[in-house]
Order: C-alpha cells, then sequence, then structure tokens
C-alpha cells in the first residue's frame, strides 16, 4: 500500500489509484481531526521544511497544522527574511537545510518546475505546495476530497472552473485529477484569460458566457484574478469583470438548481465573487479549508512512508 | 491445519459473549471496541451474541483504527479503516476485541489510540488466538477463544463468512 510516486509535484504524475489512497485516507484523517486529541504519533521521527519562496496563508498554515497533527518536527522558511535574500541559489538553500537532517521538503516557489528542479537533485521527499503558474496538486485534491464528500461522486460529476485560467496552477491540477477521476469539466471566463490550446490539450469545454457555465455545471470551482502575474491589461477594469463574470446571487438566483461554489482563496470580495455569494449556503469555501488540513496529513503520511525504506 | 474447526467457532464466540457478560454484568458501564481491520469480524459475532443475552441497547459497540499509531510504519504503510466511536469511553471499561494477539504491538497502539478520546477507567482484552510465546511485549489477553502454547513457525489466520467464505482458523507455512 503505497504512492506510486516518490514526490507529490503534480497530480500529471499521479495514477488514478494514487489519487483514490489519498482521498480515503483523508477521510480517515478527518475523522482523527474531529477526536478529542486530534494529534497521532504517526510522523514523530520526521523532520519536515515548509520552504515558502512565495507569500501564502492558508496552504502554509494549512500544511504546517496537517504536519504537527502528525507528531513531525517543522521548520519554518520563508524568503524574505533568509539567505536567498542575499542571492544563494535554491540548490545551495535547500542542501544546506538538508545537510541537518531533514526528510521531506514542501515547497511554493513563483517559478514553474522549481521542485521539478530541486527533485531531480535531493534525495528528500518533496510536496508542491504551488509552482508558479502550473501545479498546486494539495489544492486539487481537497478540492476534489470537498466535491466528493457534498456529492458523493467525482465520476461523472460535472465542473465548470471559472476565471482566471491562464495564471492558475489550480486551475491546471483540478483539471488533471477531475479528467483522471472522469468529471466532466468545462472552462469559463473571459477569453484573454483562457489559453486557446486548453481545449484541445487537455480535452476540457470552453465557454466564454458565464451564466451558460453556471446553468450547464454542477459545481463552480471559482478562481482569483491573479492580479500580480499580469503585466499587461487582459481586461478592461475590475469593475466590467465584476458585471461579465463575477459570481453573483442573482446569477446563481436565475438557475433552476442548487449549485455548491468553491473558490481556493484568497476571494477578491466584488471582483470574482460577491460577499453574499461566498457567505451564502451555496459556498463550501470554509469546508475547503477545513479538509485541506486532512488532505495533507494523508499525503505527507503516504510520501513518508515511501521516502524511508527499512 | 486446522486451529479452530467451522464447528467450534460459534460455540467459542458464544463462551466468550458470557465470559464478558460474567465479569461486567448488563455491561453496565462498559463499552465494546472492534479493532480494524480484522478484529472487527469477530466483535460483529460478539457483540451479535451479548444482544442475544441482554437488551440491544444496553451493547455500546464502536471500532478503532490503529494505522496511525503503528510502530512500523517505516517498514510497511497499512490502508487505514474507519474509526466509529459514537459515545464517551471517559471512565468506562472498555473491551477491546481483536483476532489474534501475537507480539502484542497492535494492542500497545490501540491503547495509545483510544486514550485520544478520553480516560477509560478500565481496558480489557478480548482475543479469539492468544499465541503467548510469540508475546514481545507485556500484554497479556483477559479474554481468549483459544491459546497456542508453543512458539509456532506458523502462520494463524483466521478466516470469515464475509471475507473469506468460511468460519474457522488454520496454520499455514509463513
Amino acid at each position: 500500500m503505497a504512492l506510486t510516486t516518490k514526490h507529490l509535484l503534480g497530480i500529471k504524475d499521479l495514477q488514478t489509484e494514487d489519487i483514490q489512497l489519498i482521498l480515503s485516507t483523508a477521510t480517515q484523517f478527518k475523522e482523527v481531526l474531529q477526536r478529542p486529541v486530534k494529534k497521532v504519533p504517526t510522523l514523530r521521527d520526521v523532520t519536515i521544511v515548509n520552504l515558502f519562496y512565495e507569500n501564502s496563508t492558508r496552504t502554509r498554515i494549512s500544511f504546517e497544522l496537517a504536519e504537527k497533527r502528525l507528531s513531525a518536527d517543522v521548520v519554518n522558511f520563508t524568503v524574505s527574511n533568509s539567505s536567498a535574500a542575499k542571492g544563494e541559489t535554491l540548490l545551495d538553500t535547500v542542501n544546506n537545510i538538508l545537510s541537518m537532517k531533514v526528510d521531506m521538503v514542501v515547497m511554493r516557489h513563483s517559478a514553474s518546475g522549481a521542485p521539478h528542479y530541486l527533485a531531480k537533485h535531493i534525495d528528500a521527499a518533496i510536496i508542491n505546495a504551488g509552482d508558479g503558474i502550473n501545479e498546486h496538486p494539495t489544492q486539487a485534491l481537497l478540492d476534489a476530497f470537498s466535491m466528493q464528500e457534498k456529492t458523493g461522486k467525482l465520476a461523472g460529476l460535472k465542473v465548470a472552473i471559472i476565471g482566471d485560467i491562464m495564471h492558475s496552477r489550480v486551475a491546471l491540477s483540478n483539471i488533471y485529477l477531475l479528467k483522471k477521476m472522469g468529471a466532466e469539466v468545462m472552462v469559463s471566463g473571459p477569453p484573454t484569460l483562457i489559453p486557446t490550446y486548453l481545449q484541445k490539450a487537455m480535452d476540457v469545454q470552453v465557454e466564454y458566457n458565464i451564466d451558460k457555465a453556471l446553468a450547464w455545471c454542477d459545481v463552480a470551482n471559482v478562481l482569483r484574478i491573479q492580479l500580480e502575474r499580469q503585466n499587461q491589461p487582459l481586461f478592461s477594469s475590475l469593475r466590467e469583470y465584476n458585471l461579465a463574470y463575477g459570481i453573483t446571487m442573482n446569477r446563481l438566483n436565475k438557475l433552476n438548481k442548487e449549485i455548491l461554489i468553491m473558490h481556493p482563496g484568497p476571494i477578491n470580495r466584488g471582483v470574482e465573487m460577491d460577499s453574499d455569494v461566498a457567505n451564502s449556503p451555496h459556498s463550501i469555501i470554509l469546508d475547503q479549508v477545513e479538509n485541506g488540513v486532512a488532505v495533507r496529513m494523508a499525503c505527507l503520511y503516504l510520501l513518508t512512508g515511501r521516502s524511508n525504506p527499512a | 491445519m486446522t486451529l479452530i474447526s467451522e464447528q467450534q467457532l460459534p460455540s467459542i464466540v458464544k463462551r466468550l459473549a458470557h465470559q464478558i457478560l460474567e465479569t461486567y454484568p448488563g455491561l453496565n458501564n462498559a463499552v465494546i471496541v472492534g479493532l480494524q481491520p480484522r478484529g472487527v469480524y469477530l466483535s460483529d459475532r460478539i457483540v451479535a451474541a451479548l444482544q442475544q443475552e441482554i437488551a440491544a441497547d444496553k451493547v455500546h459497540y464502536g471500532k478503532l483504527d490503529i494505522t496511525f499509531y503503528r510502530d512500523d510504519i517505516r517498514r510497511d504503510l497499512h490502508l487505514a479503516k474507519a474509526t466509529y466511536l459514537p459515545f464517551s469511553i471517559e471512565g468506562k471499561t472498555v473491551i477491546l476485541i481483536d483476532d489474534v494477539l501475537f507480539t502484542g504491538r497492535t494492542i500497545r497502539a490501540a491503547l495509545d489510540a483510544l486514550l485520544s478520546f478520553g480516560r477509560p477507567a478500565k481496558v480489557s482484552l478480548c482475543v479469539l488466538v492468544d499465541r503467548k510465546p510469540s508475546r514481545e511485549l507485556p500484554i497479556q489477553p483477559d479474554f481468549t477463544g483459544k491459546e497456542m502454547a508453543d512458539a509456532s513457525p506458523y502462520k494463524v489466520k483466521v478466516r470469515w463468512k464475509e471475507n473469506d467464505g468460511v468460519d474457522d482458523v488454520i496454520l499455514l507455512v509463513d
């Protein structure tokens, strides 16, 4: 009983059985998190470094909590107060940390492929906590876990991924995962934010009309407009984006059905999603955050078993 | 080689249920906890036998998975099964049920796991087969279906109808 990969770099590298194993293990960890004592001794002999070269609130806290709930020793690294600011290379930084006997690396980096590069040069197991515009595998896993928990299935589920598809590692990881698990995937948003090759390359439907996308789907996973990754204007204004593509109560009330609303956070309230939608019973945004800890515990548990064969 | 035949097994289950009731009359302040995965087959039978004797709502029955408390996860990764304890164990007598007591390491982990749910007044142990000479930790059962007196080179395989098509215990060459 183990994953087929040594690292968790992306959903792209996972087999269907790997995804099922992570999701079913996460179910058991979710029960652990309801106990009076929420901590298990499973990884008490494991030291994990959280290397965050890019800002994060949810993901970093979620990983750190998952590690602590598993009794691992945790070291946190943020680039702003580290020697990376003095010009040390990524590989040097990591090798220095590993020489202090660290077993696992959780890494976020603004460069796509950074964890893949690291995986070629170091022995420790690596979990990608988001690399540039490439992948964010644990987010896709917790999204899938939350969808499965609420709807009871992934196969045949109609999922619309809405918004800034172009700059979103969440979108790419979600598409890989949902396709592998047999869900139907549609992407929706302004044409300037949807890569033209996506339909062919990933076998997803593309719908530029947001109302049609909402009418089609069971689940709408709404993404953040990533202004920090856009170096040219891709839509005219945030106000106009909200009018044309924002998820509003008005739009949801026009549907003759209930759909689930998801968002990986942080939300730009009033841009891609209105506040009353985020706070409504449609929204499972806080369930996603809660499930994130259990899903990350499952990933850490399944990867450590693999990384230290006796 | 058969250790417990299909004919013997139901009467052993019945005896274990009776011994539990003799020690804990009416299961007052006592709860039954079967260990996942394979102890649950036995605890299902014992609970059914207990419910023949006392009111079904007097039998508080839960299931405990100990995967995350094991001391051998570096050697072999196990698939976790569901834990379901729909009651408090605080101040209660917990009767743990497992199929085979071998090295004692599973029960060590189970004691650890149990404490995450509260502080029981007492924990007692019921097993179908006790491989006493193979013990590695100071752990002994309170209720035993069958004790194996000699260190056996064989693997003890408990088979259950739900899973293996037949109810018996056999010895296999490891």
